[in-house]
Formats: structure tokens, sequence, C-alpha cells
């Protein structure tokens, strides 16, 4: 007896990618398909074009004024670039963690609350405060932070910051996380609580981490994508990327050679 | 393939390199010694093998010293994490070439304090395959040759026949002559041990080869054919 092998479809499908800043190509012609249940880590060195193509799944590459972007990203089949998409309603699906812990300069409550507020996920404060906990919960800050919800959220250290804006994106319920760096400014109890929080998470969401630190990728991640110069160079299991790359583009870079 | 941009990681490699590769070069000598010892009774020659495997012991130890500094302090990824991990494990074997080189080196003294004996020739002819395939082994490893560990890997199948003729020709002198029982039970074990120095042999260029290209070599797969797509 054989067993059938379901293919599950990619919660982002990126297709033939193109990126420029006026006449700089800085993605160039990349494809790749993230899945939902996965940490995805793309890896180059600096200015490669990793963060500009994270950017460009949800759009926030829309904000950069000769930012053109061609090719297709599909979320679920659904081209996000398409005119009749609601880039608020995209950036809702699509949440984003920056490099920098930048809370809002309220509360930590209010942090946690803003999102669903403004996308009208609560009918209650009820409603809201149970959105706020669970949240606050997932991100593994909630028995931090319960006793001091109305302290302002840049009180907090560094590690904590960066998982109260963890805990932000995921109170709108996103089915995407983007992570740019989100670990960069973190000493190494904060990063390995955010990397436990990000292993956590990632039965939920597909979960999209640009890094520099190879460490990192290789502890968290199931898939890695190699840039280089604008090009996706190799893309596949995280075990296989960093013991037998097939590229020696991708040795060089993870060895500490130069590219 | 380019050299880190950290120059001491590189040095620590080739450090890592050439002591795994003089171990290998000890056993080959350590093997000779024990050989020669056995066709000219020299107990000096015995007590150098002895020697040289209290060496071994310490070497290997030193691999695995520098092996976990390199772990603890380069964290190693991709061909420098092969080139470690497969050190590590290529010491091991080699310091076994060496436990079963010593054996032969004692059972020569034994032997000589218990008479004149002949050493049946093919005997020999194992210890002159063995060593060759560790010689050609360390060789391959230095060079970085994949090929050349393949050729090593499929020379074991040439020793092993040659194990099956000299047991069957060390029985057959045992049948003929009772009396030298003792003698060709020595030889059956020291026909084992070169039998066994073959297969460390083996395992060894198992190892070069996935140190080099990042896969396994086994039945299904003997090419050897690099791994990396687009190097300069």
């Amino acid at each position: 007896m054989t067993m059938a092998t379901v293919q599950t479809p990619p919660k982002i499908s990126a297709q033939g990618v193109n990126v420029f800043y006026g006449d700089t190509h800085a993605v160039d012609n990349v494809s790749l398909d993230l899945y939902q249940d996965e940490v995805t880590a793309l890896i180059g060195p600096s200015g490669c074009g990793k963060s500009t193509f994270l950017r460009c799944l949800n759009r926030m590459n829309d904000t950069i004024a000769d930012c053109r972007v061609s090719g297709q990203i599909l979320l679920d089949d659904e081209d996000i670039y398409a005119s009749q998409i609601d880039v608020v309603q995209l950036r809702a699906r699509v949440g984003m963690v920056f490099q920098k812990p930048n809370p809002f300069p309220k509360s930590i409550y209010d942090n946690v609350a803003y999102g669903p507020r403004i996308h009208g996920l609560a009918d209650t404060r009820e409603d809201l405060d149970e959105i706020v906990a669970v949240s606050l919960e997932k991100a593994g800050l909630w028995d931090e932070v319960k006793d001091r919800l109305d302290h302002l959220g840049t009180t907090l250290s560094g590690g904590q910051q960066q998982r109260l804006c963890i805990a932000r994106a995921i109170a709108i319920d996103p089915e995407v996380i983007l992570m740019d760096e989100p670990c960069s400014a973190l000493d190494p109890i904060a990063t390995a609580k955010v990397e436990a929080l990000i292993e956590e998470l990632k039965g939920g969401y597909a979960i999209i981490l640009v890094t520099h630190s190879m460490q990192q990728a290789a502890r968290i991640s199931q898939k890695t994508a190699f840039f280089h110069l604008g090009q996706l160079i190799e893309f596949g299991d995280t075990t296989q990327i960093f013991t037998s790359p097939t590229s020696g583009r991708t040795r060089d870079y993870i060895t500490g050679r130069l590219v | 393939m380019t050299s880190h941009i950290l120059k001491s990681y590189d040095q620590e490699l080739d450090e890592l390199k050439t002591m795994v590769s003089q171990m290998g070069g000890l056993a080959e000598e350590q093997l000779d010694k024990a050989m020669r010892a056995l066709h000219s009774c020299d107990f000096d020659l015995v007590d150098e093998v002895v020697a040289s495997d209290v060496q071994l012991d310490q070497m290997e130890r030193d691999v695995e010293q520098l092996s976990m500094t390199m772990f603890a302090r380069r964290a190693p990824l991709a061909d420098d994490l092969r080139e470690i991990v497969a050190a590590i494990k290529m010491t091991t074997l080699i310091e076994r070439m060496g436990d079963h080189a010593k054996n032969i080196g004692k059972r020569a003294r034994d032997m000589a304090l218990e008479g004149p004996f002949t050493v049946p020739p093919l005997l020999d002819s194992m210890a002159n395959e063995a060593k060759m395939m560790v010689s050609n082994v360390i060789d391959a490893y230095v060079r970085r040759d994949a090929d050349a560990a393949v050729d090593v890997w499929e020379h074991d199948e040439h020793l092993d026949s040659l194990h099956s003729a000299a047991s069957r020709d060390i029985l057959s002198r045992m049948m003929d002559a009772p009396e030298t029982m003792n003698f060709m039970t020595h030889h059956l074990m020291i026909a084992k041990n070169l039998e066994r120095i073959g297969d460390q042999a083996t395992n060894v260029a198992e190892l070069v080869h996935y140190a080099i290209t990042g896969r396994e070599l086994d039945q299904r797969n003997t090419t050897s054919a690099p791994s990396i797509t687009d190097d300069a």
C-alpha cells in the first residue's frame, strides 16, 4: 500500500518578483514559496535584497516614493498587488516586527489594544481585555507585565519591548508574521526568549525572518533562503543549507568567506 | 574554495588537518613496524609500536580538544562543520588502527618467545594492501580528493578477499601440522587485525568523501562529483 503525499499549498507564493529603487535593481526575479506552520529565514549580506523582499510581502515598500515592484506575490492565491486589495487589511493579515523594538508611547495595554481597536476586533471592553491578555500570554510577557499594564511600554527592557511588539502584531490575529532582524538589538537571554516565542508561534503562522545571525537561522527556521546581489541563490531545508549547501556562494557566506 | 575572512580560523583548520594527517602517517608507520617486527622478531621494534599507540591516543585527545574549541569559538557551518566532525571521527578510527597494529606487534613478541616460525605470505599481501589503503586515504584527505577516497573505499573488497584466502591458507597449514596450532592461531588473529585496519581505512574514506562533497558514500551512491554548483 502506498501513502499519498498531500502537498500543502503555500501561504505566500512569490513569482518572478523584481524590486527597483529608481534605477537600482534591488530584488532580481525572485520566486519563493512560503508555508504556513514554518519559519523561513532570509539570510545574506547587507544590501542583498532580503529586507526589501520581506517588505514586499505586506507592501511596506509602497511608502517609498521611487520603489517599483513587478512580478506576483500571492497570499492564499490572491495577488496582494492587485488594485482591489485593501493594504490596511493586508497588513492586518501580514504583520511585521522590526529590528528595533518600537512600542508606541502608550501604556502596555494600549500598545496591544491599538490594533484590535482600529480593526474593530472587540465589541466590548471584556473582549479587548481578553485579546490583550491572550496576546501577551502568547508573547510570553503576561506574567512579567500583568500587574503594570498601565505602565508605558517604553519603560520595559529591550527584550520585553520586542516581545510587546510581537504581542501587538499577533493581537490582530495575523496569518503571516514578518520579522526583520528582531533580535539584533537584544542580549543573548532576551534573544533566547524571542526565539523560544518564535518556536511556539510557528504552529499558527507563517513566519518569515530576516537575520544576520547564521546560528539564529539554524536554530529556529525550517527553511532558509540565501540572497546575494538581489538574487535568490539557494532555498532549501535549513539543515541541508547549513551542512551541505549546493551553492558555493551560500557556502562562502555562511562559513565566513568572501562571497 | 576561498579563505576565511578570519585568518585564524583557516589556521586552526589547517592545524586540525595536519594533526589528523600526522595521525594517519603514524598509524601507517606503526603497521609497517609491526609487520617488520613479525618478520625480524625485533623486540625494540615492538616497543616502538607500543609507544606509537600511546602517542596516537594523545593525538586523538588533542584533536578532540581543538575540535571542541573550534565548535565553541567558531560555530562552524557547512564545509567547515563537516571537516571538523569528520576529523573527530577519523581520529577515532585511526586510533583503532593503531590498536590493531599494536596487537600485531605484541603477537610478534609472543610468537618470538615461543620459537621460530614462518609468516604466511598472504599475511604480507594483506599488510601491504592495508598499508596502501591507509596511505591513500590520508592522501585523499590532504588533497581533498573525493575520487581517491572512493578508490580506497572500493579497495576494501580486495582486502576482504585476501583475508578469506589467508584464513583458508592458515587453517589448512594448521591441519597439515597440528603442532603449529599456537602460531597459526596468532596468524589468524593477525589476519583479522589487518582486515579490521582495512575496514577502518574504508570508514575513513567515507568520512573524507562526506567532508568534501557533503554526500554519504554508500552502496547506492558511489559518485563523487562535488555537490557545490557554482564554485569559481
